[in-house]
C-alpha cells in the first residue's frame, strides 16, 4: 500500500508548497476517462442519427418505442443519481448509515432501470425486431446496450465497494473509490438524458 | 501514510482539479435544486414530444434545448463543474472533449446527409451495375 502512495504523496521539500494528493490525481484521471467515454457515446449517437431512417422496410421508432417505459427508466436513473449524491454528502460527514442507505437505494434503482431495459430488449427480440432486423435497430441496440453495459458494470462496482465499505469503513482508499463511482454514475445519467431525448422522444414521435 | 491521511482528511486544496475544500461534494441544497430542475426539464421534454400542433423541426429544437439544459444542470449541481479558478483544468479538458464530440456528431450528420442526398436511388444504382 505504502510504496505507490508515497510516489504520489511525497511531502514537499519546501514548506508551504502542497502537492496534489492521491485522491485528486485519481479523481482527475477518472474525470478524463469519463470525458473519453463521453466521446465514445457521441460516436454511437452520431451512428444512430445517421441510420435513423435506414429501417429496410422494417419497423421504425414510432412503432417500437414506448415513452412510458422510457419515462420510468429516466425516473429511476435520475433518482439514483440524486441518492448517490446524498450518499457522497454523508461520506463527507462520515455518516456511515446514511451513506450505506444512499448507496443501497442507488443500487436498487439502477437494478430497476436495468430490469426494465432488459425486458424491453427481450420484447423487441421476441417480436423479431432484434439488432439483425435493420441498420436502424442495430444502431439502436448498440447505443442503448452500451449504456446498459455501463450501468451493469457500475452496479457490480457498487456491490464490491459496499462490501469493502462494510468491512473497512471510511478509509481514504474507499472514499476515493466512492468519489470515482459517483462521478461515473452521474455521467451515466448525463448520457441517458441524450438517449431518452434523441432515441425515445425524437425517434419515437418525430 | 500520514501524509495520505492528512490530505484525504482535508479532501482538497487550492490547486485541486474537481475538488475544493471540505464541501467537496456540494451541499444538500445544491443536490435538491439540481434534482428538482432535472425533474422539471424531463417532464417538459415528455410533454412537448407528443405535441402535434408544433412543426416537427421546432419540437426537435425544443427537445435539444431541454436536453442540453438538463445536462448542464447535472454538470453544475451533481458533478460540480464550475468556473472557479481552481477548476480551470477541468473546464479546459471538458471544453476539449465537447469540441471533439461536436465535430463527431455534427460532422457525421452533415456529411452523411449530403452523401444520402447526392447518391442515386438504390434501384437505379443496382441497374447500372448489371
Amino acid at each position: 500500500m505504502s510504496s505507490d502512495v508515497a510516489s504520489l504523496d511525497m511531502p514537499s521539500e519546501e514548506p508551504g508548497v502542497q502537492l496534489p494528493s492521491r485522491q485528486h490525481v485519481t479523481g482527475f484521471g477518472f474525470y478524463l476517462y469519463l470525458l473519453s467515454d463521453g466521446i465514445l457515446f457521441a460516436a454511437l449517437f452520431a451512428v444512430f442519427a445517421v441510420l435513423r431512417t435506414a429501417t429496410d422496410g422494417g419497423p421504425d421508432g414510432h412503432m417500437l418505442f414506448s415513452s412510458r417505459n422510457a419515462f420510468i427508466e429516466t425516473a429511476c436513473l435520475l433518482t439514483s443519481s440524486f441518492t448517490c449524491g446524498i450518499a457522497m454528502l454523508a461520506c463527507d460527514r462520515r455518516n456511515k448509515f446514511v451513506a450505506l442507505v444512499g448507496f443501497l437505494v442507488t443500487g436498487v434503482l439502477g437494478l430497476a432501470f436495468l430490469t426494465l431495459e432488459i425486458h424491453e430488449f427481450a420484447d423487441l427480440i421476441a417480436k423479431g425486431d432484434g439488432p439483425g432486423r435493420s441498420a436502424f435497430l442495430s444502431s439502436f441496440f448498440t447505443l442503448v446496450s452500451t449504456h446498459g453495459l455501463h450501468v451493469t458494470c457500475g452496479l457490480l462496482w457498487l456491490g464490491v465497494l459496499l462490501v469493502q465499505f462494510l468491512l473497512r469503513g471510511f478509509t481514504p482508499a474507499i472514499l476515493r473509490r466512492f468519489l470515482c463511482f459517483s462521478l461515473f454514475w452521474h455521467v451515466l445519467d448525463v448520457v441517458w438524458i441524450g438517449v431518452f431525448t434523441f432515441v425515445y422522444l425524437v425517434g419515437g414521435y418525430l | 501514510m500520514t501524509t495520505q491521511q492528512r490530505h484525504d482528511a482535508q479532501r482538497g486544496d487550492s490547486n485541486t482539479p474537481g475538488l475544493e475544500g471540505r464541501e467537496a461534494h456540494g451541499s444538500l441544497r445544491g443536490y435538491i435544486i439540481g434534482y428538482v430542475s432535472a425533474i422539471a426539464l424531463t417532464i417538459a421534454a415528455f410533454v412537448i414530444a407528443p405535441n402535434t400542433n408544433m412543426a416537427p423541426f421546432s419540437v426537435v429544437a425544443a427537445l435539444a434545448v431541454l436536453a442540453i439544459a438538463q445536462m448542464l444542470v447535472h454538470l453544475i449541481f451533481f458533478l460540480h463543474i464550475n468556473t472557479a479558478p481552481a477548476q480551470k483544468i477541468n473546464v479546459t479538458a471538458f471544453a476539449a472533449a465537447m469540441l471533439i464530440i461536436a465535430i463527431v456528431v455534427v460532422g457525421s450528420i452533415w456529411i452523411m446527409g449530403h452523401l444520402n442526398r447526392n447518391m442515386l436511388p438504390m434501384e437505379h444504382l443496382m441497374q447500372m451495375q448489371r
